[in-house]
């Protein structure tokens, strides 16, 4: 974990309430899919634990929501504005643990690290299809992303207005992808669906509030199948089987 | 710059330089280790522990606020053979300061208990025994709040101990001096203070308590002068050490609390905020006392 200095190059709404945010840095930064980082903002006691979406050889890309008074400050700062992370921290996805083809499976701004994944995934010559659930079609955000990569997006909407109307777990029944791990990211119902839908091996990503986002304040503990485990620094990125639903 | 010594005398360990972690807001400081190097600091305050390994509060256990934080971790910890077998050995290994186990318990039985087991385990320095916790029921701060019960803890775990022993003491009472005295008279080697203030937060739009277990223990720089005042006031009225412990998070603030009467300052939820904290004020000190005419650190302990 280091603490570094970072310049935004770019901050701005892609879907509703939702901005991307382009961050980078004097010197290389190393990052896997999965970590986070912990961004801390002026004013505000506690730092932002934001999930990594892409890695740029001196930055980072996040995306974030704007939720609260915090957020709400990220999404009125400029370009150029200087920003103190803390990073990398987490554990990350396991993509070398994919045989051949992997289901990226997101919810919401779950989405978001799933991406590097995608990249990491095709970089060591696996395929990946990429399923995207959102409540409606002004969230999306990603998709295009996703496909400008080469693969599969199948998307799902609660209100139908873009692709399957439903679930991740719906889209999934219906297109029937051809996988052998998936990796999801998303709100804990949606995350408990797949779970308990999908047969296969997988790795999940959760969200907690945190304290110190480096495993020292135990703030974030959730109880596993191998006892207490810190989802900051122990995940956020768990094997199904650890999840006690 | 004539050269500064940081050094302090607590309990006749040296400490390199006052600066201690809080107990809860640095782990068992393993956690940190590759961070940065932990040699710089003059103790590390562990985890609180309990007899028996504790899950600890449900989530969320952490709200944000105005200059601070609540916390209601309720004494997540792997139990005192963990500390004492696994715990403090492996920080023993790559560090060197003073190394303090902090004690919790549930009777006054469980804390001479976790002592005993602490005391004889030799990588462990200084006994802190936790009478302040705010987060966990019929335990921890129900010690603190009253004199007896902050007497009788004492000499309970003083039969057991030869090491030095600290209380730790909670804010949340009318009268802090009373207890530090009945301490004081009991045995201690040395008050702590201060612990968390309890606290609460509600999310409006939920209409419902921030905290899973609704109320936690409120710390950061808001507290600060809350606790320079019980630190001032337990200095001059105890003979024994005082650490000092509340809103600390820069090279001023560790000044100001030993012109107050600390010997030794602890930071604590400011860990939280910036990991790096510690050898940053570390670092800063000298620069600071050239400034204020401060030769040597152990002078002004209580000046004020």
């Amino acid at each position: 974990m280091q603490k570094r200095l970072f310049t935004i190059e770019s901050n701005d709404p892609v879907a509703r309430d939702t901005f991307r945010i382009v961050l980078r840095t004097d010197g290389p930064v190393a990052v896997r899919s999965g970590q986070f980082v912990d961004l801390a903002l002026p004013e505000f006691y506690l730092r932002r634990p934001i999930s990594i979406s892409d890695a740029l050889p001196d930055g980072v890309v996040l995306y974030y929501k704007v939720a609260g008074e915090g957020t709400r400050v990220l999404a009125t700062m400029p370009a150029g504005t200087r920003l103190e992370l803390l990073l990398p921290l987490g554990s990350g996805f396991h993509p070398e643990k994919c045989d051949k083809a992997a289901l990226l499976i997101g919810g919401g701004l779950g989405v978001a690290p799933l991406y590097l994944l995608a990249k990491e995934l095709l970089a060591q010559g696996k395929q990946a299809t990429a399923v995207l659930g959102f409540n409606k079609a002004d969230e999306i955000c990603l998709a295009d992303e996703f496909r400008a990569l080469g693969i599969p997006v199948l998307i799902a909407t609660m209100d139908g207005s873009v692709g399957t109307k439903g679930f991740v777990t719906d889209a999934i029944a219906a297109a029937k992808p051809a996988f052998d791990r998936y990796y999801s990211c998303g709100p804990l119902p949606m995350l408990k669906a797949v779970c308990k839908t999908l047969d296969a091996a997988g790795e999940i990503s959760l969200e907690e509030r945190m304290g110190c986002g480096a495993g020292f304040c135990y703030g974030c503990t959730v109880q596993t199948a191998n006892g207490p485990r810190r989802v900051c620094a122990d995940g956020p990125v768990f094997d199904k089987e650890e999840i006690q639903w | 710059m004539v050269n500064k010594d940081l050094s302090v005398q607590l309990c006749g360990l040296r400490l390199n330089n006052p600066v201690v972690p809080a107990s809860g807001t640095f782990g068992f400081g393993l956690e940190l280790a590759d961070t940065f190097d932990l040699n710089v600091l003059g103790g590390i305050s562990l985890k609180g522990t309990t007899r028996e390994a504790r899950f600890g509060n449900p989530t969320p256990r952490i709200a944000e606020c105005n200059a601070g934080m609540i916390n209601s971790v309720g004494l997540q910890n792997p139990g005192i053979e963990a500390l004492v077998a696994d715990k403090a050995p492996a920080l023993r290994k790559i560090y060197r300061g003073a190394i303090i186990a902090n004690i919790s318990g549930f009777s006054v039985e469980e804390y001479a208990y976790n002592c005993e087991r602490a005391d004889a385990c030799p990588d462990i320095d200084i006994l802190e025994v936790n009478v302040s916790c705010p987060n966990v029921h019929n335990g921890g701060m129900a010690f603190g709040t009253d004199p007896a019960s902050a007497a009788a803890v004492t000499k309970a775990v003083k039969a057991v101990s030869h090491k030095p022993v600290f209380l730790k003491l909670s804010p949340n009472v009318t009268d802090i001096v009373s207890i530090a005295k009945a301490c004081e008279d009991a045995g201690a080697d040395g008050i702590t203070l201060i612990n968390t203030l309890l606290g609460m937060r509600i999310d409006i739009k939920r209409r419902q308590p921030v905290i899973a277990n609704k109320m936690g223990g409120f710390s950061g720089p808001a507290v600060f002068p809350l606790a320079l005042r019980m630190v001032y006031q337990v200095a001059h009225a105890c003979s024994i050490p005082v650490m000092g412990c509340g809103g600390v998070r820069r090279a001023e603030d560790v000044v100001e609390m030993m012109m107050a009467g600390a010997t030794a300052v602890q930071v604590g939820a400011e860990n939280l905020r910036n990991p790096m904290v510690c050898p940053e004020i570390v670092a800063a000190l000298p620069g600071l006392m050239e400034q204020l005419g401060i030769n040597s650190l152990q002078e002004i302990i209580g000046i004020v």
